[in-house]
């Protein structure tokens, strides 16, 4: 039996390896979130209050800025990578599926883009 | 259909309860927290806003129905931490068996419950000396 599909035996190129790329990330994301989103629990319950200035003054730090931005670029690309499976999983029909994984894309990136505005936004003291 | 065999092999595992209970839970939390992404993104541009919009932001996130929301996120913030280390071991090669994999699942749900009640005391008292 070969393990090759009729179509690979026709373009007979061979593995492209690009097969391992979204396990890899979704392990190298996770990895990096398990520092990332500990720091942030902790720091959160390490805040005194919950109000404007603190919240302002803690965000403007160099190093909560930089956490936080890291923090949301990571989430964002491990919850893409989640998301993608589950609707791999559970969305049949290819346009369905193509079209929500490119709503879901969107969805994740605009995620990031908003966060690292809002952190930089606050960091540079333009939230006021 | 082709012969060779197909990814996932479904059919060919005997699903016993706790794999089946852990590795949903985990898709389970995984999703709840991307929602919380969602929460903490409104969160930061709420703060970005300015003071009035993060006034407004903050009666919103403070209503009864949130506070459901967080103690939800605590439980999947806890338990896709510790299950994600466990996927994470898994990687590696070791601790496949069967025997070994049980015993896992069972200390993988012990340490997330005292993560999360570790963290719900944590927020409680946080609350209790709020002004």
């Amino acid at each position: 039996m070969s393990l090759r599909s009729p179509l690979g035996r026709v373009l007979g190129f061979g593995a492209a390896h690009d097969g391992v790329r979204h396990w890899w990330l979704q392990r190298l994301t996770s990895i990096a979130l398990v520092p990332l989103t500990v720091w942030f629990v902790v720091s959160l319950l390490a805040l005194p209050s919950f109000g404007y200035g603190t919240l302002t003054a803690w965000m403007s730090q160099s190093w909560t800025a930089l956490l936080l931005i890291l923090l949301v670029l990571t989430a964002a690309w491990h919850s893409q990578l989640g998301v993608r499976v589950v609707v791999e999983d559970y969305v049949h029909g290819a346009g369905a599926r193509t079209l929500t994984l490119v709503l879901i894309g969107f969805a994740h990136v605009l995620l990031a883009a908003a966060g690292v505005f809002a952190v930089l936004k606050v960091a540079f003291g333009g939230a006021r | 259909m082709p012969t060779r065999p197909l990814s996932p092999h479904l059919s060919v595992y005997r699903m016993s309860r706790y794999t089946l209970a852990t590795s949903i839970a985990n898709r389970f939390t995984g999703l709840a927290l991307s929602a919380g992404l969602l929460l903490l993104v409104y969160w930061l541009m709420a703060v970005a806003g300015g003071a009035g919009s993060y006034a407004r932001a903050a009666r919103v996130l403070a209503l009864p129905l949130a506070k459901l929301v967080y103690g939800a996120l605590i439980v999947a913030f806890s338990y896709h931490l510790i299950a994600g280390l466990r996927h994470l071991v898994w990687d590696t090669g070791h601790a496949l068996e069967r025997a070994q994999s049980q015993r896992s699942a069972w200390l993988v749900v012990t340490v997330s419950l005292v993560l999360m009640l570790v963290i719900a005391w944590r927020v409680w008292l946080a609350g209790a000396h709020a002004p």
